[in-house]
């Protein structure tokens, strides 16, 4: 399986993007991330430890699970359900700026269950969109604020980005 | 997870685990200030209660509000049941509305064993007669977990009217399941015969079954069904067996009083005990919300592919 990222360069492009989330909002005053279930959680807190190191502040952050927002779960009458775990946002997103953080942007169905998601929680003044790596293949109007790569990829690919805290190293496969 | 959830008997140790961590999930939806999420959009789910319940009827109402999905509730009081309809007469009706689920309780055992076999709508059990009562049981596990931790190896006590109880039988399969001690104990006239092959001990001497428990589990009196006298007066039955200060001393420092409610105060367990801080009857009326809207998720329709998102 190809290696397309290792941990140093993953490690590079977290510290990029941050640099550009400060530039883009002059500054994290109003900011604060929310990571997608599950790979977005640990990306989101090392995001805010990179701004924490460049600005001295403390970005809130907090998890999203996005599983009762899909759009395929009725889809069939039998078969297996995700499992659902738990949204922990424990600050309120009014009038932030939301960071929403995933690992793969693909079809962008999961951001649009995100957005609904989210949106429930109150009115933010804005939410912008960083993922590590965006394969393309998009089958909503969805694009990325902050992108670590872009990697074209067929639909019979499938794109891993393994992290640290699940499964013990940095790295972005692909497989297929 | 299977179609219908008739009994906890159906269902193996990880289904059940399954559904606690579910539940886990959903107890956040109902901390939010809209406490609604889309996931049954468009589904139908009718409660067809052929007995009367308050707490029941109300959480699977506010479970199905909150994923979302349509609900009537049918009250057999104002229903055609009462011009002489069958059960099964009912439920073919019903199903010819083509509903998603049907949540029943009934008074006779194995009510909604029929409907599953009639049905193609999915079947949730809320009670059926003597024979079990499965999401009291799934919501008790869930309230002794969040306190303890963990299920297997803990003392459980369960003591009053052992006969009449569906909540009983599925609280010991449910709980020898997942490897509970279980201690049953009552006046020798509720202890159903046999009892003892399920798993669990019986104690009629309820002081020496309190001893060092981890979980006291209290059960009503159900005077609706006792036809004769199973012990001379109320005020004898909580002399001998009702939950007191001085009984629950007897018990593990950290005990837990467990109630499935509607209480019989001043007959199965005094009001002190009842509002104490050992207490934790009204947290299994919140958990019970959760651990229904799990149940009804798991049980809703499915993906077939986990990647699709």
């Amino acid at each position: 399986m190809p290696v397309v990222m290792d941990a140093d360069r993953m490690g590079r492009t977290l510290t990029r993007i941050a640099h550009e989330i400060v530039e883009r909002n002059r500054g994290v005053e109003e900011l604060a991330l929310v990571g997608i279930r599950t790979a977005g959680v640990p990306l989101a807190v090392r995001i805010a430890r990179s701004l924490a190191e460049i600005t001295h502040q403390e970005v809130l952050t907090g998890a999203l699970d996005i599983t009762l927002y899909r759009d395929d779960l009725g889809r069939h009458a039998v078969g297996k359900k995700p499992v659902v775990r738990s949204t922990d946002i424990p600050f309120s997103i009014d009038d932030k700026r939301i960071l929403l953080v995933d690992d793969v942007l693909f079809t962008g169905r999961t951001i649009r269950a995100a957005l609904d998601a989210l949106i429930e929680f109150g009115r933010p003044k804005a939410i912008q969109l960083v993922v590590m790596v965006d394969r393309g293949h998009r089958e909503l109007p969805i694009k990325a604020d902050y992108v670590g790569k872009n990697l074209p990829t067929s639909l019979s690919q499938s794109v891993k980005v393994h992290l640290m805290e699940v499964d013990g190293r940095d790295e972005v496969e692909i497989e297929g | 997870m299977r179609k219908d959830l008739l009994g906890i008997a159906d269902l193996t140790p990880e289904e059940i685990y399954r559904v606690l961590d579910t539940a886990d999930a959903m107890r956040e939806i109902g901390e939010r200030e809209i406490k609604k999420v889309p996931t049954l959009r468009g589904k139908t789910v009718v409660n067809l209660f052929y007995e009367p319940s308050t707490r029941t009827r109300t959480s699977f109402e506010i479970a199905e509000k909150r994923l979302s999905a349509d609900t009537l509730n049918i009250a057999v009081a104002a229903s055609s049941v009462l011009k002489g309809e069958t059960l099964s007469d009912t439920a073919m009706n019903i199903e010819a509305m083509a509903p998603d689920i049907i949540v029943i309780r009934h008074a006779s055992s194995g009510a909604c064993h029929l409907l599953s076999r009639i049905c193609k709508s999915r079947i949730i059990n809320a009670g059926d007669g003597m024979h079990e009562h499965p999401t009291q049981a799934l919501l008790d596990a869930f309230t002794i977990r969040q306190h303890k931790k963990r299920i297997e190896g803990l003392k459980v006590v369960i003591v009053g009217d052992l006969l009449h109880s569906r909540v009983l039988r599925s609280n010991v399969l449910l709980l020898t399941m997942l490897g509970a001690d279980v201690c049953v104990s009552g006046p020798p006239t509720l202890i159903p015969k046999g009892i003892e092959r399920l798993g669990v001990s019986v104690k009629t001497d309820v002081d020496a079954a309190v001893r060092d428990a981890d979980v006291i589990m209290m059960l009503r009196i159900q005077q609706e069904r006792m036809q004769g006298a199973f012990f001379p007066s109320l005020r004898e039955y909580f002399n001998v067996f009702g939950m007191t200060a001085a009984r629950v001393r007897r018990a593990k420092p950290d005990v837990i009083i467990m109630h499935p409610g509607p209480m019989n105060r001043g007959v199965e367990i005094a009001s002190d005990v009842a509002d104490g801080p050992y207490s934790v009857i009204l947290e299994q009326v919140a958990n019970g919300v959760a651990v229904r809207m799990a149940v009804l998720y798991l049980l809703a329709g499915g993906v077939e592919d986990e990647a699709a998102a």
